[in-house]
């Protein structure tokens, strides 16, 4: 800097490498850099809460968690030696997701293609849309309790267990039909991210060489969006199974599958049963059965389910996204 | 680092003496018919690589076609013809309707909102208002600006197109000739053609771009409309795409948009230049870059405004 205030550029000298310069927050504003120390403790914070959570469970599940849990049925018993392991509870953790997943993953697919592409008339999309937002924020004890209305009509009478007229109205079907509505608006946002992201000269390109929309739809946007919807699918999975006043409500929460009639499938499916997430809560030290031990090494493997899907979603969502158009 | 001054394109015509070093080509010539009033529009020509055009065959009429969003008119009352033999080039500044004018004559500009055309477009005599909109897009088929292959395969791109809708779809193998003879066309063929199977997205810029042009060429059309398929590309793909362009001329109508006069000038034989929606001049691309008769066509193909 010269004193008549030009900057004179001096050329670096050669075999030297000038040094690269980066930005230093010494010179910002106290305000400024006290906003981004407390945006770092904020996020310290919460990865020191959510990792402390994840570890202590981690702990404590190990200590517990047994293979032969995994794979053994649940039992009555006098301690925690002689009340087997979780397997039904695992199976049932998975019927009812695939249920849940058979069921929400058509419909939310359908509804978010008709709000992103056809939408008409405005009204009604406005009005389904805020349906789907109704419905993520239900608290899951509502649509429960919503679900026993419906499944205990006498009309309903083949989805659950009925004897003498009265319908018990609890079983997987119950239980998978209700959670696939907590699965639904995380289906129907995702994947119409998906199709918002294509852009419009995609759609147009289609038209462009004489297919209609339907066929362009079918062939061009739903295969494009396939990785928002299976993403969709598997953070809906997330949700499903860590759902518990459903389950409690909806599928009895008995310890076994409880299966009706000899048919062997729809028996089970008609029956009653339980989830990892409702045997935990029996489980836990203030539950019915209160073996916490049990209840921890279920919690464990709960978790892990959980956290391989995020990662699962996490890892696919990244790779998918490679293959975009500019 | 040294200092390098980047070599002037083209001269801007706000002032005729300045002198401009033209590394790509000497000045233009004066006009050799006479009769522009404007004999060096201080446009400095590219050489231009295109030949006269064998015979020409009247494809398209546009007569007196204007298209409106809403209230704003954004094409005005516009007549061209489109033939089958020649390149036809709509040039003008942004927002001039050119792509308006493109995109309605395959129907694409009615799928916006409050869209309303006046006037007719017919297509080999044919009202084009009165024909079916997905027959008439298989007959008069479009290229983009930015090259959008669908997320499948190299064969299923071009293979979507040939796959009729609502009826059973053919066997892959019946579509295996067809799907080549689009591709050659493309000039693709020699680079994918042992890869059918590799992922559409997968291709550089270039090779998208004229996947799309064998996709476009594979409904077998009368005309094909590009909107400035160059525009997105470096200049070795855009040089083989306006190449396959000028070949193509022969065995389809073909219209190109194009923000790029030079790109006009070598492969147009003719152009129609458009200004705030009206169609200021038509003609060969001899005479509207040489001796344009409108002052406004020779301010804007000498770079003074647009």
């Amino acid at each position: 800097m010269s004193a008549t205030g030009v900057t004179v550029v001096q050329p670096p000298p050669a075999g030297a490498p000038t040094p690269r310069r980066v930005e230093r927050t010494g010179s910002w504003r106290l305000s400024d850099r006290i906003g981004l120390a407390f945006a770092w403790f904020l996020g310290l914070l919460f990865c020191v809460i959510a990792a402390s959570i994840v570890i202590y469970l981690l702990v404590q599940g190990l200590k517990y968690v047994r293979p032969g849990l995994l794979v053994t049925h649940p039992t009555v018993g006098y301690n925690e030696n002689q009340t087997g392991g979780f397997l039904d509870p695992l199976i049932g953790t998975a019927i009812v997701a695939g249920l849940a997943m058979l069921i929400a993953v058509p419909i939310g697919v359908g509804v978010a293609v008709w709000l992103t592409e056809y939408g008409r008339p405005r009204a009604l999309a406005r009005v389904a849309e805020s349906t789907i937002e109704m419905l993520a924020g239900a608290p899951s004890i509502v649509l429960a309790l919503f679900g026993t209305l419906i499944f205990q009509s006498g009309a309903l009478g083949f989805l659950s267990q009925e004897t003498g007229g009265i319908v018990y109205g609890r079983s997987f079907f119950a239980a998978g039909a209700m959670l696939s509505l907590i699965a639904l608006p995380l289906i129907v946002s995702t994947v119409r991210e998906g199709l918002q992201a294509i852009p419009m000269h995609v759609r147009e390109a289609s038209y462009a060489v004489g297919k209609t929309k339907i066929a362009t739809t079918r062939r061009v946007l739903l295969p494009a969006a396939r990785p928002s919807v299976i993403t969709g699918a598997m953070l809906g999975v997330g949700r499903v199974i860590g759902d518990t006043a459903i389950i409690v409500v909806l599928l009895g929460a008995t310890q076994n599958l409880d299966g009706v009639g000899s048919t062997p499938v729809l028996g089970t499916l008609r029956g009653t049963g339980s989830t990892l997430t409702s045997y935990i809560y029996d489980n836990a030290p203030t539950g019915e059965l209160n073996q916490p031990h049990k209840a921890f090494a279920a919690a464990f493997v709960l978790l892990i389910i959980v956290l391989v899907i995020n990662a699962g979603v996490d890892i696919y969502s990244r790779r998918a996204r490679r293959l975009r158009w500019s | 680092m040294e200092l390098k001054k980047p070599p002037p394109v083209r001269q801007l015509g706000l002032e005729p003496t300045a002198e401009v070093h033209t590394p790509l080509a000497p000045p233009a010539p004066a006009t050799t018919n006479g009769n522009g009033h404007r004999p060096d529009p201080g446009f400095v020509a590219a050489p231009r690589h295109v030949t006269r055009a064998s015979y020409a065959l009247d494809r398209m009429q546009i007569d007196e076609v204007s298209v409106s969003y809403g209230a704003k008119e954004a094409v005005s009352s516009v007549s061209l013809p489109i033939r089958q033999g020649e390149v036809l080039a709509l040039i003008g500044p942004s927002g001039c309707g050119k792509t308006t004018l493109l995109r309605s004559l395959n129907r694409l500009a009615e799928l916006g909102n409050a869209v309303t055309q006046r006037g007719q477009i017919t297509l080999d005599g044919v009202d084009i208002g009165t024909m079916e909109p997905t027959a008439l897009r298989r007959r008069v088929t479009m290229v983009f600006q930015q090259p959008n292959p669908f997320p499948m395969s190299i064969f299923d791109n071009v293979a979507y197109v040939l796959r009729e809708q609502g009826k059973r779809r053919p066997r892959k193998a019946t579509l295996r000739e067809p799907v080549r003879e689009a591709l050659t066309r493309a000039g693709l063929w020699d680079e994918v053609g042992d890869n059918l199977s590799h992922p559409a997205l997968r291709l550089s810029g270039g090779q998208q771009q004229r996947l799309c042009i064998a996709r476009a060429l594979a409904a077998d059309p009368e005309v094909l409309l590009l909107d400035e398929p160059c525009s997105a590309l470096d200049p070795q793909s855009s040089q083989v795409i306006e190449d396959l362009i000028v070949k193509l001329r022969e065995e389809v109508a073909i219209v190109i948009v194009t923000h790029n006069l030079q790109q006009a000038y070598r492969i147009a034989d003719h152009v129609a230049f458009m200004y705030l929606g009206e169609l200021v001049e038509y003609g060969t691309a001899e005479r509207i870059f040489r001796s344009p008769r409108e002052d406004r066509t020779g301010e804007y193909v000498s770079g003074a405004f647009g």
